[in-house]
């Protein structure tokens, strides 16, 4: 083990190769890990800042807000089942957004939320006509004050504060009350608008130690299938493109940990074959194949981790060179640690490829092969 | 099996005396009755080692000479648990290795045998008195007397101003000397030179022979010299001859 160590510190150059392309892979990992990352949460941003335990659809919907429908009756209903605390009306509007002073084409993608609870417990709800806007807002020149004309209606309303992670579906969220929503809608979608106290979704908010899956569960039994619910956590992953994305991404990723793989095993096994005649010497002097195979995993171990660790300076460094708002890149410390983990695997697995070798090599090898 | 449970001991001889002074009835180093090792070929068989009879007492110095092909390597090969006989009886420093396995093999080699091998094999990235502390780490690690052992030989074998070289950077003479300190350090009853002179030219080989002889006898540990340099055998107690396989 040791000797290993002492290996990668005294000849570093024999494994520049394979460690130069270790933190490429590694800077590619992290790079598509921070990308998917970016993008479910600029997908999912807004559902996920719901102050609310469950998400009432109605039936037909497919989770789908602009296909939902809730009337008072039904909310009626919901609001006796066991375990509900509160329900909230919620509706969203994708429309697009014009600041003051720009160009006709120069719109900014929203999404208008009109909810009876505001984002997360700590903000309260915008007075009408006001919004709370994303804070991605900020970077396309928002400020607090600014009047947004929303849509071909160009409905007024003042930005009065920012939130933070609440895009939707890459779309940054505008926060507002019901009544501004309605108005909203009335005035650029008027085929959309839905009467009085009539909601495309239900927030609900369970009554302390329910659990919100046993509830959504009862809320759909109570309204005769009606409604279909799903807890907030749920919805996340149900909005459109967030499992495709995650299924493309991870695909990629999962090809680029083999890839590593493949590196790991031919880079060790070229060094074992290279390394024969000096695991020969150390056998015949007592050396045991397991602690011989040891610091060959130790080796790639010590490789895989260096490499990731100038990948993650490389990715954070990335990360903060890039404009914001241009990619929606996302490099977290768990999306670091995971590729990290990623890649120890894949040394070991491509370590394993030369563990037949390393116990093959015959001591004898060592003695008088030259007589 | 009476061989396994001598290795739930700490060390095959159990005691481990500090001075080196052989004890006068300490069991010979090396006991081979009826040695025999056979590679089967495609169509034939080469007999290496035909049932091979020789006794090396516990700090004696035998020569072992002959013709090439004769059978000396895979003599000091079975004799140091490199290989296995094919039948036959083999008894290190009083431990019958003649059925051990591979694992079992390779404690012996760790602390019963040391080699010094015909090219020398030091491992190329690691000082003059690294490639003696290799031994240390191999098995349990003593570290500090290790430590303390290995500056010992190096001045001994007078490389102390070596010490911090690479192998690289050492004449051949040189580098025998610390592969010879190198077969010394884990304390060996037996320890086998296989031609450790081929590689250096008379002069120097003498010198290093003289060093061998002088290592050995101070610590009164057995050695078997492998050669078919007649010079070389005046170094050593007596001289045993092989031919085909058979030690005459
Ligand atoms: N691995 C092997 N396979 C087949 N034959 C071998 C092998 N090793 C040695 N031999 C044969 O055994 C005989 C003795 O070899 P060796 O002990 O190396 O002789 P020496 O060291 O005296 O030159 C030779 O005929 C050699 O060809
Ligand atoms: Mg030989």
């Amino acid at each position: 083990m040791k000797l290993a160590l002492r290996e990668l510190r005294r000849q570093p150059g024999r494994f520049a190769a394979a460690g130069m392309i270790l933190t490429l892979i590694a800077l590619l990992l992290m790079f598509l890990g921070g990308l998917l990352d970016g993008l479910i949460r600029s997908s999912t941003g807004a559902v996920r800042a719901l102050d609310a335990d469950v998400l009432v659809f109605s039936s037909s919907a497919e989770n789908a807000f602009l296909r939902s429908r809730v009337e008072p009756a039904l909310r009626a209903t919901v609001d006796a089942v066991d375990g509900v605390e509160q329900t909230a009306g919620i509706g969203v509007l994708q429309l697009g957004a014009r600041m003051p002073d720009s160009g006709p084409r120069e719109l900014l993608d929203i999404a208008l939320f009109g909810t009876e609870l505001p984002p997360r417990s700590d903000g309260a709800l915008p007075a009408e006509g006001e919004v709370l806007a994303d804070e991605s807002l900020r970077q396309r020149g928002v400020t607090e004050g600014m009047v947004l004309e929303l849509g071909p209606g160009r409905s007024p309303v003042t930005v009065v504060g920012f939130t933070t992670d609440t895009s939707y579906l890459g779309q940054a969220a505008l926060w507002t009350g019901p009544q501004t929503w309605r108005e909203v809608l009335g005035e650029n979608r008027p085929d959309q608008l839905l009467g009085p106290d009539v909601f495309q979704a239900l927030l609900v908010r369970l009554t302390p130690g329910s659990d919100a899956a046993a509830v959504a569960e009862r809320i759909d039994e109570a309204t005769g299938a009606a409604t279909a619910s799903l807890t907030v956590v749920a919805a996340a992953d149900t909005l459109p493109g967030v499992q495709e994305q995650q299924a493309t991404f991870n695909q990629i990723i999962g090809v680029t940990v083999t890839i590593a793989i493949v590196v790991v095993a031919l880079f060790f096994a070229l060094l074992t074959i290279e390394r024969a005649g000096l695991y020969g010497v150390l056998k015949a002097i007592g050396a045991e194949s397991r602690s011989l195979f040891g610091g060959l995993v130790l080796q790639a171990v010590v490789l895989t981790t260096l490499s990731c660790s100038i990948a993650a300076v490389a990715a954070v460094g990335l990360d903060l060179a890039i404009p914001p708002g241009s990619v929606p890149l996302r490099i977290s410390a768990l999306r670091l640690i995971t590729s990290l983990v990623y890649l120890l695997v894949a040394a070991v697995v491509g370590c394993a490829f030369s563990l037949r070798r390393v116990l093959r090599v015959d001591p004898a090898s060592a003695i008088g092969s030259s007589s | 099996m009476n061989e396994q449970d001598e290795f739930d001991g700490d060390r095959f001889d159990g005691d481990e005396s500090v001075d080196h002074a052989p004890a006068p009835d300490q069991a010979p180093a090396l006991i081979m009755e009826k040695a025999r090792k056979v590679y089967p070929m495609a169509d034939s068989e080469v007999v290496a080692l035909d049932d091979a009879d020789i006794v090396v007492e516990a700090d004696e110095m035998v020569a072992l000479v002959g013709p090439s092909g004769s059978g000396k390597t895979t003599l000091c090969s079975i004799a140091g648990g490199i290989l296995s006989p094919t039948s036959g009886r083999v008894v290190v420093g009083g431990v019958d290795i003649s059925t051990f396995g591979p694992k079992q093999l390779t404690r012996v080699r760790r602390e019963l045998v040391g080699f010094v091998f015909q090219s020398v094999n030091l491992v190329p990235f690691l000082t003059a008195r690294e490639n003696l502390l290799v031994v240390d780490e191999l098995g349990r690690r003593t570290g500090a007397p290790a430590r303390r052992r290995a500056d010992q030989l190096l001045e001994e074998l007078g490389l102390a101003d070596r010490a911090k070289n690479l192998p690289g950077q050492l004449s051949g003479g040189q580098r025998q000397r610390v592969a010879i300190g190198r077969a010394l350090m884990n304390d060996p009853k037996l320890v086998l030179f296989d031609e450790p002179t081929s590689a250096l030219d008379t002069k120097l080989g003498m010198a290093v022979m003289e060093l061998i002889r002088d290592e050995m006898k101070s610590r009164g540990i057995a050695a078997i010299v492998v050669t078919h340099d007649e010079r070389i055998t005046q170094f050593c107690d007596r001289s045993v001859h092989m031919e085909d396989g058979k030690v005459l």
